[in-house]
C-alpha cells in the first residue's frame, strides 16, 4: 500500500514538533527520502507538493540539490500550481554555476511567447532574478518584445527584467535604450518606476546614454513636479507623500544626470526647490524623499544657496527625534564636511550634542564628524568636549577618540604648553587606549619643545598617581630620563614649586620596573631613564648600579641585554657614559620619527660587541656607530663626537653598511692653558646642508680639578647659533672625564664662519676667563 | 537590493531572496554571521548598519526580523519604506499576519515579495496592483490545465 504524502504544513509541523536537532534531522532525512522516491516514480501531480516540501526543507539548511531536475520538470508542465513552485525552485536552488540552470531557458522562452500573463510573470521573475549571462543573451529578444505589450502587468516586469540583463551582459544595453523614450510617457507607475530605473543602469554604465538621457530632464521634472503637487491618492500615497518609491527614484536619476553639467544642473535648481520644501516630513516616507533630495542637490552643480538649504536640512535632521534620520544625517555630514566646510561648521553644536547618544554607531559618526569639523578657532572648545566624551565614551571608541584628539591638537595647538596639557590630559584619561604609534609620536613631541621642565614636572606628578597605564608610563619615563635634572631643580614658573627628592625619583622608578602591570617595553623605557639619569643627579650612582645589575640575570631577553650592557658602560665604559647618555638635541616638528630607544640601545650594543678591541680605537668605534646611525636614521641627530686620546686624529673606518658619509673635517685644537685643552669637532650631517655641528670637548691633564666650567659662544649676525647644556661643570684632574658640550649653527647663506669664544672656570683655586676668536676655522665647516 | 533575509528572534530563517550569485556555503555564511550581528544588537540602536562593503537596513515587526542588504548609492529611508510595504501586503493578504504565518505558508511570502519586487528592484507601488496580481493567481491555481491557446489578458 502506498503510504499518502504529507502535506506541506503536516511535515512542517512534525519538524517544529521534534523537541532536539537530532529528531528534527531524522524526520527530515525519513521524509527526504521519501521525497526522493515520489521524484522518481510517484504520482506527477503530487510532484509540486513533494517539491514545496524540499524547498521548506532546505530552507532550515538540509542539502536539496536532488531536487533540481525536478524544477525543470515542474517549469515544464501546463498547470499553473506545478509552474508556481517550479520556478520558485529554480530561483532557490539553482543558479548559474550549476550546468543546469541552462535547461530551464528553453522552458522560459515559451512561457514568455505563450501570452498568459501570470506565466510571463513567473518566467521573468525568475529570469531576473537567477538569470546568468548565456540565458540573458538567449533571451533578449523575447524580453525585448514584451517590452511593447499592451498589458502593464508584463510590461513593467518586462522593464526590470531588461535592467538585470544589462547588468550581467552590458552590451545588451544597445536593444534595451531605444524604448526608452516611448516608454516614459506611460502613466501606469510601475512602468514609469521601471523605465526609470532603467535609464539610470543605462546612463551608469555609458557616456553616451548619459549625454543621450539628459535630454528627457524636463520629463522627469514633469513628472516629479506632478507628484510632489498632487493631492493625495489612495493608491500611492504613502503618509501623504505621493508615491515615494517613485519620486526617489527620479531624484536619483536626476543626480545621475546632472552630476558634472552645469547646464542640466541649472534647470533643477528651481524643481529641487520645490521638493525640498513641500515635501512632509513628518513621517520617514517624506524623510526618505527629502534625503534623496539633499544627496542629489549635493552632488549635482546646484546653486550656492540650494547647497546651503541642503546642509541645512541635514542640520534639521540632527534634531529629529527619530535616530534613523538621525543617522542618515550625520553620514550625510562626514560626507560634506571636505567640499563645504563653513556650511557644516554652523551646526557643529547639534554635532557635539550627538556625541551622547547611546547608539554606538551613532555616537561613532558624531565623533568622526566632530573630529573633521576641528580648525583653529574652535579647537580649544572643541577639545573640551571631545575629552569630556572621551571620558565616558564606550571603550571600542576610546582609541580613536584619542588619536583623534591628538592629531587634531598637533594640527591646531594654540599654544605648546596647551598642546601638552592636553596630551597629558589624554595619557591620564584613556592611555591604555592611546595606539602604540603615538608613544614614539609623544616622546618626539616632547623632546622638540621648550617646555622640559614643565613637561617633566607634570609627567612626573602623573605618574606618580598612576602606573598602570602604559602609554604614559613609557612617555613619562622617557621624559624623567631625558630632563631628570630639571625635575630636580625644582623651579618651575609656571605650576607651583614642588621639591622632588632624588631618591623618589628613582624610586618611582624602580617602582614601574618592577610592577607587574609593566609591559616588557615599559620597562625598557624604565630602565634607560634610570641610566640616563645616572648622569643628570648628583648622587653617587650605586642604587641606579645596583639595580642594573640585578636585571643582568632578569628572563625578559631584551631587559637582559640592556641591563649587561649599562653595567658594561658603568664598568668599562665609564669615560663615556656621559656622553653616550646625553640629552637628545632638540628634535624638528615634523621630522622623521626617531626611536631614541632604539639608537641608544645600538649604541651600547655596539659598545658591548667592541670590548675585546683595543683602546685605541674606541673612537673609531663610536664614529663607526654614528656613521651607521647617520646612514640609518636620516635626521640630524647626533650624540657628540668623543675624543679620550687628546688631539688624536680620528680614525674613519669605511666598510659600514650605510651610505658614504662625506670627508670628515679635521679636528682644531682653539685654547691650551696649564693642562686644559679644548677641542672642536665639526660635522656637517649631508641631508642639512646649513647646518654645522661643533662639539667642544674639554680636556684636563693637569693635576688640579677644572671646576664651575661654562663655555659660551657668538657668531656673525647672519648665522645662528643654539648652544646645547654642556655635559657637565667639572673635569677632574689627570685625564678625567671631560666636558662635552654640542653648538648647533645654521648657515643657509654659506657666510663665512667666525667663531668668539669665552672660557670662565677655576683652577688651581684661581679664577680663569678667557675670551678669544677662533682662528683657521676649516672652510669645510661653513662652505 | 542584494538580498532580504527574514528570521526569528531565535536566529531561525523564515525566507531567503538573494538577488545576488552565490554559493550555498556563501549564503549559509552571510546569512549566519549577519543573523548574529543583527540580533546583537540592542532594541535602542538605529535601524542601520555596516557590513562589509554593504549597508544593512533592518526592523523588527513583532517576532520577525526584516532584513536588506542594499548598496552604497541606495536610499537607506526608503530602504525601510520597502520593508514596511512588504510587512503590509503579508498582513493585507494573511489578514493580521504573524510568524506563524509565514512559517507555514512560506510560498505564499515569496509570491508576494516577486509581486513586489523584481530583481531587487520595486516593480509595483500600488497596493492595489499587487495584491490583485496574487489573488489572480491563486485562482489560477483551482483552473486544472491552462489553455495555451487562450491569449486574452486575464490580468489588466
Amino acid at each position: 500500500m502506498v503510504v499518502p504524502s504529507l502535506k506541506l504544513q503536516d511535515l512542517i509541523e512534525e519538524i517544529r514538533g521534534a523537541r532536539t536537532q537530532a529528531q528534527e534531522r531524522e524526520v527530515i532525512q525519513k521524509e527526504c527520502a521519501h521525497i526522493r522516491a515520489s521524484f522518481r516514480d510517484g504520482d506527477p501531480m503530487l510532484r509540486h507538493r513533494q517539491l514545496a516540501k524540499l524547498l521548506y526543507v532546505h530552507m532550515l539548511g538540509y542539502p536539496a540539490h536532488f531536487g533540481q531536475m525536478e524544477c525543470l520538470k515542474l517549469i515544464a508542465s501546463s498547470r499553473f500550481t506545478d509552474k508556481r513552485v517550479g520556478y520558485l525552485g529554480a530561483m532557490l536552488l539553482l543558479d548559474e554555476r550549476h550546468d543546469a540552470h541552462l535547461l530551464i531557458t528553453n522552458s522560459i522562452k515559451n512561457d514568455l511567447s505563450q501570452g498568459i500573463q501570470p506565466v510571463q510573470g513567473l518566467a521573468l521573475c525568475t529570469l531576473s532574478t537567477m538569470g546568468s549571462a548565456e540565458m540573458c543573451r538567449d533571451l533578449a529578444t523575447e524580453v525585448e518584445k514584451l517590452l511593447l505589450q499592451p498589458s502593464p502587468y508584463v510590461r513593467k516586469k518586462a522593464i526590470l527584467t531588461a535592467v538585470h540583463m544589462i547588468r550581467k551582459v552590458p552590451e545588451l544595453s544597445n536593444i534595451f535604450l531605444p524604448p526608452c523614450a516611448k516608454l516614459l510617457h506611460e502613466r501606469h507607475h510601475g512602468i514609469l518606476l521601471g523605465t526609470i530605473t532603467l535609464i539610470t543602469e543605462l546612463c551608469e554604465r555609458s557616456p553616451e546614454a548619459l549625454r543621450h538621457f539628459r535630454k528627457v530632464i524636463p520629463q522627469l521634472a514633469q513628472i516629479l513636479q506632478t507628484l510632489v503637487t498632487t493631492g493625495y491618492s489612495t493608491e500611492h500615497s504613502i503618509s501623504g507623500v505621493s508615491d515615494p518609491f517613485l519620486q526617489v527614484q527620479i531624484l536619483r536619476l536626476l543626480r545621475i544626470l546632472g552630476r558634472n553639467h552645469e547646464e542640466s544642473s541649472e534647470t533643477m535648481n528651481d524643481l529641487l526647490a520645490q521638493v525640498a520644501t513641500n515635501t512632509d516630513t513628518s513621517r520617514n516616507a517624506g524623510n526618505a524623499v527629502l534625503f534623496e533630495t539633499v544627496l542629489t542637490i549635493m552632488d549635482i552643480r546646484s546653486a550656492a544657496g540650494l547647497r546651503v538649504l541642503a546642509v541645512n536640512i541635514l542640520g534639521r535632521f540632527l534634531h529629529n527625534s527619530d535616530r534613523n534620520i538621525r543617522y542618515v544625517a550625520l553620514m550625510s555630514l562626514l560626507r560634506l564636511v571636505q567640499s563645504d566646510h563653513s556650511a557644516v561648521q554652523r551646526h557643529r553644536p547639534t554635532v557635539v550634542e550627538c556625541l551622547q547618544e547611546n547608539d554606538a554607531s551613532l555616537s561613532r559618526r558624531a565623533l568622526e564628524l566632530s573630529l573633521a569639523l576641528v580648525n583653529g578657532s574652535n579647537v580649544q572648545a572643541m577639545m573640551q568636549e571631545l575629552q569630556a566624551f572621551l571620558k565616558s565614551c564606550p571603550p571600542d571608541l576610546r582609541a580613536d577618540c584619542a588619536s583623534g584628539i591628538l592629531l587634531a591638537a598637533e594640527r591646531f595647538a594654540p599654544t605648546k604648553r596647551w598642546h601638552i596639557d592636553t596630551i597629558l590630559h589624554v595619557l591620564i584619561t584613556a592611555g591604555s587606549h592611546v595606539r602604540d604609534d603615538a608613544v614614539a609620536n609623544l616622546t618626539q613631541l616632547t623632546g622638540g619643545q621648550e617646555l622640559h621642565a614643565y613637561s617633566v614636572h607634570r609627567l612626573y606628578n602623573a605618574l606618580a598617581e598612576d602606573i598602570s597605564q602604559q602609554p604614559l608610563v613609557q612617555v613619562a619615563a622617557w621624559c624623567i630620563g631625558e630632563y631628570g635634572d630639571l625635575l630636580l631643580e625644582g623651579n618651575f614658573k609656571e605650576t607651583e614649586p614642588l621639591q622632588v627628592e632624588e631618591e623618589e625619583v628613582l624610586a618611582l622608578l624602580e617602582k614601574v620596573l618592577q610592577s607587574h602591570m609593566s609591559l616588557p617595553a615599559t620597562r625598557g623605557y624604565a630602565l634607560t631613564a634610570l641610566m640616563k639619569l645616572s648622569t643628570r643627579l648628583c648622587g653617587d650612582n650605586n642604587r641606579i648600579r645596583q639595580v642594573v645589575s640585578i636585571y643582568r640575570s632578569c628572563l625578559d631577553m631584551e631587559l637582559q641585554q640592556r641591563a649587561v650592557e649599562y653595567d658594561t658602560l658603568f664598568q668599562k665604559y665609564n669615560h663615556m657614559r656621559a656622553a653616550i647618555l646625553e640629552k637628545m638635541p632638540l628634535v624638528d616638528r615634523g621630522g622623521p620619527q626617531v626611536d631614541e630607544e632604539a639608537k641608544e640601545s645600538k649604541e651600547a650594543a655596539q659598545l658591548s660587541e667592541a670590548a675585546p678591541v683595543p683602546k685605541e680605537s674606541q673612537a673609531s668605534q663610536l664614529l663607526d656607530l654614528l656613521d651607521l646611525l647617520d646612514g640609518a636614521s636620516g635626521n640630524a641627530q647626533h650624540p657628540p663626537l668623543l675624543d679620550p686620546s687628546p688631539g688624536g686624529a680620528l680614525v674613519h673606518l669605511p666598510d659600514l653598511p650605510c651610505p658614504p658619509p662625506p670627508a670628515p673635517i679635521p679636528d682644531l685644537k682653539v685654547f691650551e692653558r696649564e693642562g686644559v685643552r679644548l677641542n672642536l669637532s665639526f660635522i656637517r650631517p649631508p641631508e642639512n646642508p646649513p647646518l654645522l655641528l661643533i662639539i667642544v670637548t674639554a680636556t684636563n691633564s693637569s693635576e688640579n680639578d677644572v671646576t664651575h666650567f661654562i663655555c659660551q659662544a657668538a657668531v656673525p649676525k647672519s648665522l645662528q647659533l643654539q648652544l646645547q647644556a654642556p655635559s657637565g661643570n667639572t673635569v677632574p684632574a689627570r685625564g678625567g672625564l671631560p666636558i662635552t658640550q654640542l653648538f648647533r649653527i645654521l648657515n643657509p647663506n654659506k657666510a663665512t664662519l667666525r667663531l668668539k669664544l669665552r672660557l670662565t672656570y677655576n683652577h688651581f683655586g684661581q679664577l680663569v676667563q678667557e675670551i678669544f676668536e677662533v682662528n683657521n676655522l676649516p672652510v669645510e665647516s661653513w662652505q | 537590493m542584494q538580498f532580504m533575509l527574514l528570521f526569528s528572534r531565535q536566529g531561525k530563517l523564515r525566507l531567503q531572496k538573494w538577488y545576488v550569485p552565490l554559493s550555498d556555503k556563501e549564503k549559509k555564511k552571510i546569512t549566519r554571521e549577519l543573523v548574529q550581528t543583527v540580533l546583537a544588537r540592542k532594541p535602542k540602536m538605529c535601524s542601520f548598519l555596516e557590513w562589509r562593503d554593504l549597508k544593512i537596513v533592518y526592523k523588527r515587526y513583532a517576532s520577525l526580523y526584516f532584513c536588506c542588504a542594499i548598496e552604497d548609492q541606495d536610499n537607506e529611508l526608503i530602504t525601510l519604506e520597502i520593508i514596511h510595504r512588504y510587512v503590509e501586503l503579508l498582513d493585507k493578504y494573511f489578514g493580521s499576519v504573524c510568524e506563524l504565518d509565514i512559517i507555514f505558508n512560506f510560498e505564499k511570502a515569496y509570491f508576494i515579495l516577486d509581486e513586489f519586487l523584481l530583481g531587487g528592484e520595486v516593480q509595483e507601488t500600488s497596493k492595489k496592483n499587487v495584491l490583485k496580481a496574487i489573488e489572480q493567481a491563486d485562482l489560477l491555481q483551482e483552473v486544472r490545465y491552462l489553455f495555451s491557446s487562450l491569449g486574452t489578458s486575464m490580468l489588466s
